[in-house]
């Protein structure tokens, strides 16, 4: 039935003496919403890093699709189908929402500097290929209208959805999202649960999530990992990881 | 507050004289083998007295004179140009009559201005160059002269121990220079901002000593002298055919009286052509994803490694690219010099390239090609001030960085057509 995408074993991260990821495993199915809380300071951007390429983790393997990917610079890993956003929204502010998402169709795109000069068709079909696709994302994310805008005018709520959808052009297999929902107002928080279950079930796609918003987490999630101290602390669906008592205490301390 | 606006009008009128009083008043000259101090004349200390009251005045009274300032109406050039529709179908006639215009115009005037013009196109090709790094890379190079000695040096080298002509060192300059680039790329990979510019820096005071220094290949300070003119496919501008039995001269083979303007608009025509080539090839790279790569590596280079950018081969491509119009550049200002040395190649020189790119705004193209003609236009205007030209340099920058913050044309985002 569905496949196993991501399989992370036993990744650990140390910088110097500090461990800061210590033996973490995570699985992604296909078309499945996995969610990784815990604590400030778990650890959980460090686990995003290493998968995402930025670091290079110190011990254990991450396949995506059976495949090694640890070791992997990070823009390989990208074109390889795992793409991420930033805690905070790292959108090109000065470009266009439209070059924005050109920019990132960069890789399909006919970048032979000759054909460019001469425009050549294969290089004139690239682009409009390029254009009716981040046509069709600004579309799915309601952004349109301001397509000619620079980014950094959207509001920030806008700002996120450009960024999702800025992932979403590079047409990934796994999304990995750093909080997205951190600054958003309950509205837009309420649009963004809806825009990830719509990446899962219309696009097929997967997402991994990092989230400090419960009531977003647990509505959304099939599955659920807790970091604690850099460690694996729990696994489940959202009401096993509700009545988990160490979770409990992670969060809110000993009595 | 008043007062507080006080102290700072006086402390300003402080400054003014103490730096007036160093530059102006007091004058060392030479008296028989002595050198004697000598004071300001009596006009001269007027005038200082004059500057230092405007400078209080001015600080005294900023709110006032701001609000002055305010009233004027800002000429906006939006609002005397067409609309953006009617600008879409009149660009190409308005291009074709400005080089139709720029090819006659040296016919009409005298040989000192066409010369001056071929110069000012050689600084609008380097700042063409330096704003694919700086202004759309956003990677801040100080050495960027280095690429254009380079250039220069490939040409002069190569017409003097191979007799290699211009026509065919074009485009090895360039390529040189792009070598050069990419040389300096690799080690300068993960730097940014001011690590860069000190490394740039160095690298360019590098190329200037090598060249001062390698006395037996380049001649060190002396220089390399009588560097070929281009020819017109194989045709001299000199007086008399020096290549051999079968060289002719351009008057001759069109049976015209010698002139040594030909020479002089011909070589006008030349930097014309270079420039259009110029500006059209990255007029094209702006808006192809490679621009676009560098436009977005300025802005984050974070999210582009997550997009699947690779940001070695985008900075290299930028260096390689900016070198190589500064290549270009090198081997048509040797051409036209017929004499090089290192001192053509000083750090002041990118520093001016870099200043043409900043005041006409980075990254628009017709920003730089405006800042070029008024950096060099403005010292040959100001000849008689040429005592003063780097204080008049540096009021220039001052007003612009308070008025102008963008450049003289700030870049337009291109907007592009949404209907497939």
């Amino acid at each position: 039935m569905s496949q196993l995408l991501l399989d992370v074993n036993g990744l650990t991260m140390r910088f110097g003496g500090l461990v800061a990821v210590d033996g973490v495993n995570l699985k992604v199915k296909n078309r499945q919403i996995v969610s990784v809380i815990g604590p400030n300071g778990a650890g959980k951007t460090t686990v995003f890093n290493c998968l995402s390429g930025f670091y290079i983790p110190t011990e254990g393997s991450v396949m995506l699709k059976n495949e090694q990917i640890a070791g992997l610079k990070d823009y390989q890993i990208s074109r390889k189908g795992l793409v991420r956003t930033f805690q905070h929204v790292r959108l090109f502010q000065k470009m266009t929402v439209i070059e924005n998402m050109l920019v990132a169709q960069h890789r399909h795109l006919n970048t032979n500097l000759i054909s460019g000069l001469f425009k050549t068709p294969n290089y004139r079909r690239l682009e409009k290929d390029a254009m009716n696709h981040a046509i069709h994302w600004l579309e799915e994310v309601d952004l349109l209208e301001f397509a000619n805008r620079e980014a950094g005018n959207l509001s920030y709520g806008q700002q996120r959805r450009l960024e999702i959808a800025r992932c979403m052009v590079t047409q990934p297999e796994l999304l990995m999202l750093d909080e997205p929902a951190a600054g958003l107002n309950p509205n837009e928080t309420k649009e963004l649960d809806e825009l990830i279950i719509k990446l899962r079930d219309e696009h097929e796609i997967s997402v991994l999530l990092i989230e400090h918003d419960m009531s977003l987490v647990m509505g959304i999630s099939d599955h659920i990992y807790v970091i604690s101290q850099g460690a694996p602390l729990a696994q489940g669906n959202a009401d096993e990881i509700k009545n988990n008592p160490d979770v409990i205490k992670a969060y809110l301390g000993e009595e | 507050m008043t007062t507080n606006k006080f102290y700072n009008a006086i402390f300003a009128a402080g400054i003014t004289l103490i730096l007036a009083c160093l530059m102006i008043g007091v004058k060392l000259d030479t008296s028989g083998t002595q050198l004697a101090v000598k004071g300001a004349t009596t006009a001269q200390w007027t005038w200082i007295g004059g500057g230092i009251a405007i400078v209080f005045l001015s600080q005294l009274f900023t709110n006032q004179i701001d609000a002055l300032f305010r009233m004027i109406p800002k000429p906006s050039i939006s609002t005397m140009l067409p609309e953006e529709k009617k600008m879409a179908t009149l660009k190409p006639w308005l291009i074709a009559g400005a080089i139709v215009i720029m090819v006659i115009w040296p016919f009409m005037v005298s040989r000192g201005s066409v010369d001056l013009a071929t110069l000012t196109l050689i600084y609008i090709m380097l700042g063409l160059g330096l704003n694919i790094v700086v202004g759309l890379a956003g990677l801040l190079d100080l050495g960027f002269v280095a690429f254009y000695a380079v250039g220069a040096y490939t040409y002069a080298l190569l017409s003097q121990y191979f007799g290699l002509s211009f026509w065919v060192c074009l485009p090895i300059s360039a390529g040189m220079a792009a070598l050069f680039g990419f040389i300096l790329g690799f080690p300068v990979l993960r730097l940014r901002g001011d690590y860069l510019a000190i490394v740039t820096l160095g690298f360019g005071e590098i190329i200037r000593i090598l060249l001062n220094n390698w006395t037996e290949v380049t001649g060190g300070p002396s220089g390399i002298s009588g560097i070929a003119k281009p020819t017109l496919f194989g045709l001299e501008f000199t007086r008399k055919a020096k290549g051999g039995e079968d060289a002719m001269t351009f008057h001759d083979y069109f049976n015209l009286d010698y002139s040594s303007s030909y020479k002089v608009i011909f070589l006008y025509l030349i930097a014309i052509l270079l420039v259009c080539i110029v500006i059209y090839v990255i007029n094209r790279l702006m808006r192809m994803p490679i621009g676009r790569a560098w436009e977005a590596l300025r802005e984050d280079e974070i999210a582009c490694r997550s997009l699947g950018l690779n940001r070695t081969a985008i900075k290299l491509s930028a260096f390689t690219l900016g070198a190589s119009t500064a290549g270009f550049a090198g081997a048509f200002f040797s051409a036209r010099q017929g004499f090089i040395s290192p001192e053509s190649f000083i750090f002041i020189e990118s520093a001016i390239i870099l200043a043409i790119v900043v005041l006409g705004g980075m990254g628009s193209q017709m920003g730089i090609i405006l800042a070029a003609i008024v950096m060099t236009i403005l010292p040959e205007l100001a000849r008689e001030f040429s005592e003063y030209r780097m204080l008049l340099f540096g009021l220039l920058m001052v007003l612009m960085m308070r008025w102008r913050p963008d450049g003289l044309i700030p870049t337009k985002r291109p907007q592009l057509e949404l209907k497939q």
